[in-house]
């Protein structure tokens, strides 16, 4: 940043240094213009794809892995990652559909599904807190736990019956004013409450500063344990309502209804600029991140058979991932 | 932490001074194995028809995944982690099962089993050199080649299918001799001893260990930080190959879609063998008693009548409750 803004050198813009240090500094302008680019391509290959139609389905997809990614995002700042949102996502969902038809409805159900998430989060975080386990064996194997009870609960209400509440399909699935898809009045408010929790909030920045140096962060009264407990129950809740949201969008309950998501919500992190080795990044490029990623799956669809398209989706992640390495290497 | 270190004197040491030195190095494994006879016992107890040959059937389930585990072990000990293991297993699964399909004998199956262990090698090798030369996390570059090597087995395998050599079926399958070892337990030992016991011991083997417990230590020490990383990775496929394989000899087909336990259950048997996750400690036997113990438990609640469901949860709760003893033993330890 400093050459741009230096008068001695007029032509600071054409050396690579230059380029090398916005992009380092302001991720969000090459990913967005990735995502431009992506646009252009998919109307290039089938002309007439993109409309408002799209868009809106485009975004209502978007906005559960955004979700999830939020999930990695605010775990990945401080040096750990959420392997369980996957499972405790689809659990949200399926324990919902379960209570449809029960004494106390729906709200019943999400109520249940959030303690429920919640718990399992608190769990993540004492284990990664408190007793400093490796956050990413931690969260797998409460995922294996999560599963493993939602698998039960299967059984248990297999005569109950089960289905996803109007509620949820609504707002899965619906429109407002024909366009704007309403799972943007989960999407918008959650993004907003994240933005300034990073960027305005003490919290935010305990994050940064336990990813970035945790003993630095330690010797200055961070308590990072709590820290870290608190963000695990948070991710957890998030992904419970990812999961409440893509319930209501695919019309479907199932215990692993959103388990292909989770991979894919690392990428989106890691897209977005965020780095898994902790203390830097941020949710904007996380949005970015999993705009681009269902774009390109979208693209890919239309373009390429699924063998294919698992083949160039994973090439393209580790392709990026590794121009942010070049891009942001300190030397 | 100090098996390997020891393989450094030059001064041959007595057998009783040996024996006693693996037995303090391998307090941890060792516990595993006493904790797994007692689960046999249990089983036994549980499950009265639990007999020689059903000993042999868990073994042959078993064999992938604690292959599996093997590949793991290396890749967490040299300070990576790959969690692409379980599609790198379903492509050389596919691919075998695929040619074995269409070209049969022996012969051939013997040269398709060479060229399998091959590709096997260039996907770790492939794993190895993008972690090398992107300088992107481990865990990100697995996480990609994860989808593409499950898009190539998709490719090679659209469905579920192919065929296993009979040798090579009869390789993992019943017991040998007077059915008291099961073949699949006598191969699995067989096959670690084969890659590991020479790789330990070797100069590589040693590097290993010293670039997974501090990389920067290991480079000026005039380790080949960056070969050994690259070849770390290479073994690790070579043994994700071979599991690959008898996943095709076990169950005689190739299936193109990665199991999703594997991956965890792998990651979860290292770390409860005594791997640090960290890097630079533990061996790749701890893991696969592991692996096994794992099982046993899962087979168990079977017999006991216990919803099978629980036998996931139980294999979750076991693996952070060890996880959670380790690290606050490891914490108490090191702030007296």
């Amino acid at each position: 940043m400093t050459a741009t803004t230096d008068p001695a050198r007029d032509r600071a813009w054409l050396r690579p240094a230059t380029w090398r240090n916005l992009f380092r500094d302001r991720p969000l302008l090459p990913l967005s213009m990735l995502l431009v680019l992506l646009v252009i391509s998919v109307e290039l290959a089938r002309p007439g794809t993109v409309s408002a139609n799209w868009a809106a389905f485009t975004v209502r997809q978007a906005a559960v892995l955004a979700i999830l990614g939020a999930c990695q995002t605010l775990t990945m700042l401080t040096g750990g990652i959420d392997l369980s949102v996957g499972y405790v996502a689809s659990m949200a969902g399926f324990v919902t559909a379960t209570f449809v038809h029960q004494p106390g409805g729906w709200v019943l159900g999400i109520a249940v599904a959030l303690g429920a998430a919640a718990l399992a989060g608190l769990i993540n975080g004492i284990g990664s807190g408190i007793f400093r386990v490796h956050p990413l064996i931690m969260t797998l194997g409460m995922g294996l736990i999560v599963l493993g009870f939602s698998n039960v609960w299967q059984l248990q209400n297999v005569q109950t019956g089960s289905g996803v509440p109007a509620e949820l399909r609504w707002l899965g699935t619906g429109l407002s004013f024909d366009v704007i898809p309403n799972d943007l009045l989960v999407f918008v408010p959650v993004t907003v409450l994240l933005i300034v929790l990073l960027k305005r909030t003490g919290y935010g920045r305990m994050l940064y500063a336990v990813g970035d140096n945790p003993v630095a962060a330690r010797l200055s009264g961070v308590r990072s344990w709590q820290v870290v407990v608190v963000l695990y129950v948070i991710s957890a809740l998030l992904a419970a309502v990812a999961g409440l949201v893509q319930s209501g969008l695919s019309n479907t309950a199932s215990v692993t209804l959103v388990t292909p998501y989770m991979l894919p919500s690392v990428a989106a992190a890691v897209i977005g600029g965020t780095s898994i080795l902790g203390g830097r990044g941020g949710y904007s490029g996380t949005i970015v991140g999993a705009l681009i990623l269902t774009v390109l799956a979208g693209f890919l669809s239309i373009i390429l058979p699924e063998p294919w398209r698992q083949i160039v989706f994973g090439s393209i992640v580790v392709l990026v991932a590794a121009a942010y390495t070049r891009v942001t290497a300190e030397s | 932490m100090t098996t390997n270190m020891t393989t450094l004197g030059r001064r041959r040491p007595a057998l009783a001074e040996v024996t006693r030195r693996l037995a303090r190095n391998n307090v941890w494994t060792l516990g595993l194995l006493g904790f797994l006879v007692v689960l046999l016992a249990f089983t036994k107890l549980v499950n009265s028809y639990y007999s020689l040959d059903s000993l042999a059937s868990t073994a042959t389930s078993v064999l992938p995944l604690a292959l599996a585990a093997v590949a793991q072990a290396i890749a967490v000990i040299s300070g990576g982690i790959d969690l692409s293991i379980s599609s790198q297993m379903a492509l050389t699964s596919c691919v075998a099962a695929t040619m074995m399909a269409s070209y049969p004998g022996d012969g051939t199956a013997v040269a398709i089993v060479i060229g399998v262990l091959l590709l096997g090698l260039v996907l770790g090798a492939i794993n190895g050199a993008l972690v090398v030369v992107t300088k992107v996390p481990d865990i990100i570059v697995t996480l990609s080649t994860y989808f593409v090597w499950a898009g190539f087995a998709l490719l090679v395998r659209p469905a579920p299918g192919g065929a296993a050599a009979p040798w090579l079926k009869d390789l993992v399958i019943g017991s040998l001799g007077i059915d008291v070892l099961p073949k699949a337990a006598v191969l699995l030992v067989v096959i670690v001893a084969v890659i590991w016991i020479p790789l330990s011991r070797s100069r590589l083997g040693l590097s290993l260990y010293a670039i997974g417990s501090n990389r920067l230590a290991a480079f000026r020490s005039g380790v080949p930080v960056n070969r050994t990383k690259f070849l770390s990775y290479a073994i690790t496929g070579l043994v994700a190959a071979v599991a690959g394989l008898s996943l095709t000899a076990s169950t005689g087909i190739g299936t193109p879609v990665p199991e999703p336990t594997y991956v965890l259950i792998s990651i979860g048997a290292v770390v409860l063998g005594g791997v640090s996750m960290a890097g630079g400690v533990g061996g790749v036997f701890g893991p696969v008693v592991a692996v096994v113990v794992l099982q046993l438990i899962r087979d168990d609640m079977t017999f006991m009548h216990v919803d099978p469901n629980f036998g996931l949860v139980a294999q979750g709760f076991i693996l952070i409750g060890v996880l959670m003893a380790g690290s606050f033993v490891q914490m108490r330890r090191s702030r007296s």
